[in-house]
């Protein structure tokens, strides 16, 4: 019962062909010239310090004389001395339950503006940056007055008796570093999701309903495969900033919420050891980089299986 | 229609806000029609198709398929599959994987799915496409995935949303053939909504003119080409001249008439004829007027004066005025005889055949 005709189906979408001679004349040249002098200075300050740390890892540091000698002595130390392990391993899963938190509130939030709005989306998205005008200390501030000893959740949960004496556990642990990363870095996550849900589609959901599916299969189907660009970009934004987070465990981590960039300070600081505070930090990028690396295969591998 | 047809729609309304985009529509298109909604765009022809796949609901009114009220049944819950306007092909999903997409829920053996997908595409001819991704594909090649993926479906009617305006004339006129000779093959009820007439001509076994919401006509392509009701049915389909005739006699179904240049006729009454005045407005199709060359005679003659042409390959139009008529004619004939050469400014005779008249109502 073939009855389409073959004529037209064998034409291929038809590549321009790259010519070389042609090149400073292109697009792409005149791209690359019209961003060079921003781009000169964005590498300027981004790699050379980069450059800097990873040179300093491989030195040591005698007082205030450098030895530039090259040694590995540093790395053994990050990666050998028990304290700089347990810190590294605890920044990595606070900062993996912080983004997978972020990500998981944020994304019903996203669909919601997106799918939802109606004519009123940017006042959401705008109502969403409103805590962002404040400054983050701010920010992490008002968190230890919502869960401190005489704080808002305590007094609140007192006043109506589902406790009978402040918490101490609220403040001052992990979970409480989680709750104020969370909630810093919701904004960050919405905006990606929002954007990628955007662009998906509707008449590709109004077709997953037509072919049987109901709103919840056409939403695994369809919608969160089209907008996992989205959902990565969010993890990754939320998750490389906050392993490194200095402030927020400072300020509501007490001991217990201590991370990787509060030793590497020391370091810099008060232990006057540059070699190893840049072997840290040399570390915790490179393992960020493979975490961020397996997070977003993780993510891919997720939604092939549920298509 | 003798059984009970496929799709009946009962005084169906449908408003946005105060606006009426379906105003009091009924119709019944019968088991494995080849039905056209036609109309200019903004006339409602995809929301009423729409209302049917049940993406819209009607604000009143009631949707039956093949027995069944719809109404209040979501889309995935009806037997029917939609080729929506751009294809909607998934891009996350190769052209095997859109088509398999409405049976994973049928839970088949893989064998079996894969047998029906490969059927489906060997039916438009894309057997060798199956790994392609939809950025991968040509406009007509994604129609084909789009008709693939429906039809696997089995439906019991097919909905055709504009499927051939993104396509080139020359593509367009192909597949105009295939969708036919595909709908024969299967032999299920397709409605296709277009807003080119030629399309719906040459397509359809029936045809249902809308505009503004309203249905105006539904009748063969014939029978609305030859006998429009409206002026503006005769109009929107193809082009008409139009005068005004002086009515002179009226029965229930006939309607004699006193016309400026074509005398006295008597013609078939459209429905729902209202005259205004005592007159009638009575069309006549351009090809319907033949030039008469040299001395040739006919029993129905106009003479004119060519006041314009226009050349369109195999046909030449002449506008010609004839003494008398408000309008001058337009007159539509074939280059065989040399009507591309005519000079403007010279006088021509005109044949016609008085039952090529129609009367239309305003
Ligand atoms: N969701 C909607 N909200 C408001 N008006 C709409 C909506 N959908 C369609 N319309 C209006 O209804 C009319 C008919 O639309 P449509 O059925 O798409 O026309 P067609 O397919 O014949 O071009 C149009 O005037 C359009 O502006
Ligand atoms: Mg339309």
């Amino acid at each position: 019962m073939a009855v389409l005709s073959a004529t037209e189906v064998e034409q291929r979408p038809t590549h321009p062909p790259k010519n070389k001679a042609r090149w400073t004349a292109s697009e792409e040249a005149s791209g690359l010239a019209l961003i060079s002098p921003t781009l000169l200075y964005a590498v300027a300050l981004l790699f050379l310090p980069i450059l800097i740390v990873v040179a300093y890892s491989f030195w040591t540091q005698d007082y205030l004389t450098i030895d530039r000698t090259f040694t590995l002595q540093n790395y053994k130390t990050a990666l050998g001395e028990p304290i700089y392990q347990d810190l590294l391993v605890r920044s990595l899963v606070i900062s993996l339950v912080v983004s997978v938190v972020t990500v998981t509130l944020s994304y019903p939030i996203a669909w919601f503006i997106s799918f939802h709005g109606g004519v009123h989306k940017n006042l959401w998205l705008f109502l969403i940056t409103v805590p962002c005008w404040t400054s983050y200390l701010l920010r992490v501030m008002s968190w230890k007055v919502i869960l401190g000893y005489g704080g808002v959740m305590n007094t609140g949960l007192l006043s109506i008796g589902i406790i009978d004496k402040p918490l101490t556990s609220l403040l001052y642990n992990s979970n409480a570093v989680v709750i104020t990363l969370v909630h810093s870095w919701a904004a960050f996550a919405i905006l990606p999701i929002f954007v990628s849900l955007e662009k998906v589609d509707r008449s590709l959901i109004e077709a997953a309903h037509d072919l049987g599916d109901n709103k919840l299969m056409s939403f695994l189907r369809v919608t969160l495969p089209l907008s996992l660009p989205g959902v990565i970009s969010a993890f990754l934004i939320v998750m490389i900033p906050t392993v490194g987070d200095y402030v927020t465990p400072k300020l509501v981590g007490g001991k217990d919420g201590v991370m990787i960039a509060t030793a590497i300070q020391a370091q810099f600081g008060k232990g006057a050891n540059w070699p190893l505070g840049a072997a840290l930090s040399v570390t915790t990028m490179v393992i960020v980089s493979a975490m961020a690396g397996i997070a977003v295969l993780a993510l891919k591998l997720l939604v092939r299986m549920a298509k | 229609m003798p059984e009970t047809p496929m799709i009946t729609i009962e005084a169906v309304n449908k408003f946005y806000g105060i606006y009426k985009a379906l105003d009091d529509v009924s119709l019944d298109i019968a088991a494995g029609e080849f039905f056209s909604l036609l109309g200019p765009s903004g006339c409602g022809k995809t929301t009423l198709l729409r209302s049917i796949a049940g993406f819209d609901t009607p604000s009143t009114g009631d949707i039956r398929i093949d027995g069944q009220s719809v109404i209040g049944t979501p889309p995935n819950r009806r037997p029917t599959n939609m080729v929506f306007q751009n294809y909607a092909i998934f891009p996350h999903l190769d052209v095997e994987e859109n088509v398999a997409y409405g049976l994973k829920r049928l839970k088949l053996d893989a064998s079996g799915e894969r047998r029906r997908v490969g059927a489906a595409l060997d039916q438009v001819r894309l057997g060798h496409l199956g790994k392609r991704r939809a950025h991968e594909l040509s406009g007509g090649q994604r129609q084909r995935v789009a008709l693939a993926r429906a039809l696997v479906m089995r439906p019991k009617v097919l909905l055709l949303d504009e499927p051939l305006s993104a396509l080139d004339k020359k593509l367009r006129e192909e597949m105009q053939v295939e969708l036919r000779s595909l709908q024969k093959a299967v032999g299920i009820t397709f409605i296709l909504v277009t807003h080119d007439q030629y399309e719906a001509l040459a397509l359809s076994d029936r045809i249902a003119v809308m505009f503004g919401g309203r249905i105006a006509q539904v009748a063969t392509p014939k029978e609305i080409y030859q006998r429009p009701t409206t002026r503006q049915i005769a109009d929107f389909l193809g082009g008409m001249n139009f005068m005004k005739a002086r009515i002179t006699g009226e029965t229930a179904t006939r309607l004699s008439v006193e016309t400026p240049r074509f005398g006295g006729v008597t013609l078939d009454k459209p429905l729902g004829f209202n005259a205004r005045n005592g007159t009638a407005t009575i069309g006549i199709r351009p090809e319907r007027l033949r030039v008469l060359w040299d001395d040739a005679k006919a029993d129905f003659e106009l003479a004119g004066r060519v006041v314009d042409r226009h050349y369109f390959g195999e046909i030449t139009h002449l506008i010609v005025d004839v003494p008398g008529m408000e309008q001058p004619l337009s007159v539509s004939e074939t280059n065989n005889f040399g009507a591309d050469d005519i000079p403007v400014g010279d006088a021509v005779r005109l044949a016609y055949d008085p039952d090529a008249l129609v009367a239309l109502s305003d």
